[in-house]
């Protein structure tokens, strides 16, 4: 674990936790905004027959750092009549909100942030901040756009996350653990162990598990992309009805945690989807570490399969983005209470009766 | 039933535009990369005017059917033994051109001015990158001449006019005073010559 090894190497556990709490952040998050931000941009681009950043580097490659520059030198503008602490404090706690959740995910067999036993429930509660945050961004704005946004967050953000839990549920049912990296590992490192594929049993039960896991990814990618609030499910920044919902009033680095935080969520969510149903940092195929027999490549190898697998299930979402148009809000809320929410609960009773029976 | 036909429909509907929009990931682009690569004009463009002033014989047709007036020409005549040489097609030159303002930022664009010019002078370039900050940039002068030529020929023409109408004076006296001598003759032939110009005017 990088925590023994950082506690060896400065001898106090406090400046051991705090280097550790803050590697995601500077190793991962930063970096993956800017790659992610680019990855949008062309994504987007290429999907519209454009071409998108061309001129900073080479095919734009730089074109985020210079967005970021950018928005480091911009005014922090505040309207006079904006609730100065809620508004300050908004997007803090938004970006605290998802950057926590990283605090569970494991990253790689030899780093994970804290190696809690209820590692599952710790993100959905901790993700629930975020909620709190948009709506605070949104009343203290004092702008109607801003509190609609916000309104709109709310609602759907918590109506989402009851498929969301009804699948962790499953999930938990069928694995016994709550613990994201006692799931990762239990998916064992061969892609038909993993639980999309029925999870590392074998027997009738596994048969009987396919079609059903398989649904539950499909609802927990589709209610986890609800609760990050992307298109298609972002009538909360709707920027042709609402300008950009919750943020409309903010610039410059305020605008920029908003940001950071929004595709630290996507990769969170990405990352709880392959973690749960992908086998999380374990590689499709076996290790080569394990083949050449270098232990030392087996977490560099784990890291590289953690990273594909989010930045995949981030390009899933990239790929929606540009294939669906928006719902409306009624359309909204009957997708979650009509559809998701029945299946969820119909897959929770079959799943909890296949695992009492076999 | 219908419950679970719409829910499947939905799946399905999803897969397929998200088939479309991967496809359209491997489609080359369209964009044109503007200032580094530029799109081919269509051959019958119309873009910023140029004149060619060794060809220009100052016959103001341009200046006369341009309909926003973004022409302003000047000509002085040339004296006479000055030669000014010929136009391509084997027009003689016989003015000077001391001025050849077109106005660009008037300039619509309608070619109009093109096609009257009689040597073919005036015409449409494949130039369309020429903004400037200040709007008085865009008076283009074509006029070849230094500024001090232009002072030059216009003084010639005028102290040959000068000349001209001193050597006028001088053959207009000449003249009245032989006039003088055959007056009486003269005045009854012009009498007779007006009396018939203002007859048919009344019937009208």
């Amino acid at each position: 674990m990088i925590y023994d090894w950082l506690f060896r190497l400065t001898g106090s556990e406090t400046a051991a936790a705090i280097i550790q709490s803050l590697l995601p952040l500077f190793l991962f998050i930063l970096p993956f905004a800017l790659f992610a931000v680019l990855l949008e941009r062309k994504v987007s681009a290429h999907m519209q027959d454009r071409l998108g950043p061309m001129r900073v580097g080479y095919h734009g490659i730089l074109q985020t750092v210079a967005d970021i520059i950018k928005l480091v030198q911009k005014e922090d503008i505040v309207a006079k009549d904006n609730d100065r602490l809620f508004f300050d404090l908004s997007p803090v706690i938004v970006f605290t909100g998802s950057y926590a959740a990283f605090a569970v995910i494991p990253f790689s067999g030899i780093f994970l942030g804290s190696n809690i036993d209820l590692g599952l429930i710790y993100i959905v509660a901790v993700t629930g901040l975020v909620v709190a945050g948009i709506l605070m961004g949104g009343w203290a704005s004092n702008n109607k756009y801003s509190l609609l946004g916000a309104m709109r967050a709310a609602a759907q953000i918590i109506s989402y996350e009851i498929p969301t839990l009804l699948i962790i549920l499953v999930v938990i049912m069928v694995s016994g653990t709550l613990n994201l990296y006692t799931l990762s590992e239990w998916q064992t490192s061969y892609f038909w162990n993993w639980l999309i594929l029925g999870g590392p049993v074998f027997g009738i039960e596994k048969l009987l598990f396919i079609p059903l896991m398989m649904m539950s990814a499909l609802i927990i990618f589709t209610s986890t992309l609800a609760e990050v609030n992307r298109t298609p499910f972002d009538i909360p920044e709707a920027e042709s009805e609402l300008v950009s919902g919750y943020h409309t009033e903010y610039s410059g680095m305020k605008f920029a945690m908003f940001f950071l935080a929004e595709y630290a969520n996507m990769f969170a969510v990405a990352a709880i989807v392959s973690a749960l149903f992908f086998g999380g940092f374990q590689s499709p195929f076996g290790y080569l570490g394990d083949l050449f027999n270098l232990p030392w490549l087996i977490p560099i190898e784990q890291f590289f399969w953690f990273t594909v697998k989010g930045i995949f299930f981030v390009f899933v979402q990239m790929w929606l983005r540009w294939t669906l148009p928006r719902f409306r809000v009624d359309q909204l809320m009957t997708f979650c209470w009509k559809y998701l929410i029945p299946f969820a609960f119909v897959i929770l009773i079959i799943v909890g009766l296949i695992t009492v029976l076999v | 039933m219908t419950y679970f036909l719409k829910f499947w429909q939905g799946l399905g509907t999803i897969l397929i535009g998200m088939k479309v929009t991967f496809r359209h990931l491997f489609i080359p682009a369209v964009t044109i990369q503007y200032p580094s690569v530029k799109p081919e004009l269509p051959e019958r463009e119309r873009n910023r005017l140029y004149v060619n002033m060794d060809d220009c014989i100052g016959c103001l047709q341009c200046a006369r059917a341009c309909p926003v007036d973004c022409i302003e020409i000047e000509t002085v005549k040339s004296i006479p033994g000055e030669d000014l040489g010929k136009t391509s097609n084997g027009k003689k030159k016989a003015l000077w051109v001391t001025k050849f303002d077109i106005d660009i930022a008037k300039c619509c664009y309608c070619q109009l001015c093109v096609f009257p010019c009689p040597t073919e002078c005036i015409y449409m370039t494949d130039v369309y990158e020429f903004s400037e900050y200040e709007r008085e940039n865009l008076i283009f002068d074509f006029v070849t001449l230094t500024p001090d030529e232009r002072q030059e020929k216009k003084k010639n023409y005028e102290e040959f006019l000068i000349k001209k109408e001193a050597e006028k004076a001088e053959a207009a006296r000449k003249k009245a005073e032989e006039a003088a001598q055959k007056k009486p003759e003269n005045n009854k032939e012009e009498d007779k010559l007006n009396d018939k110009d203002d007859k048919p005017k009344e019937q009208e």
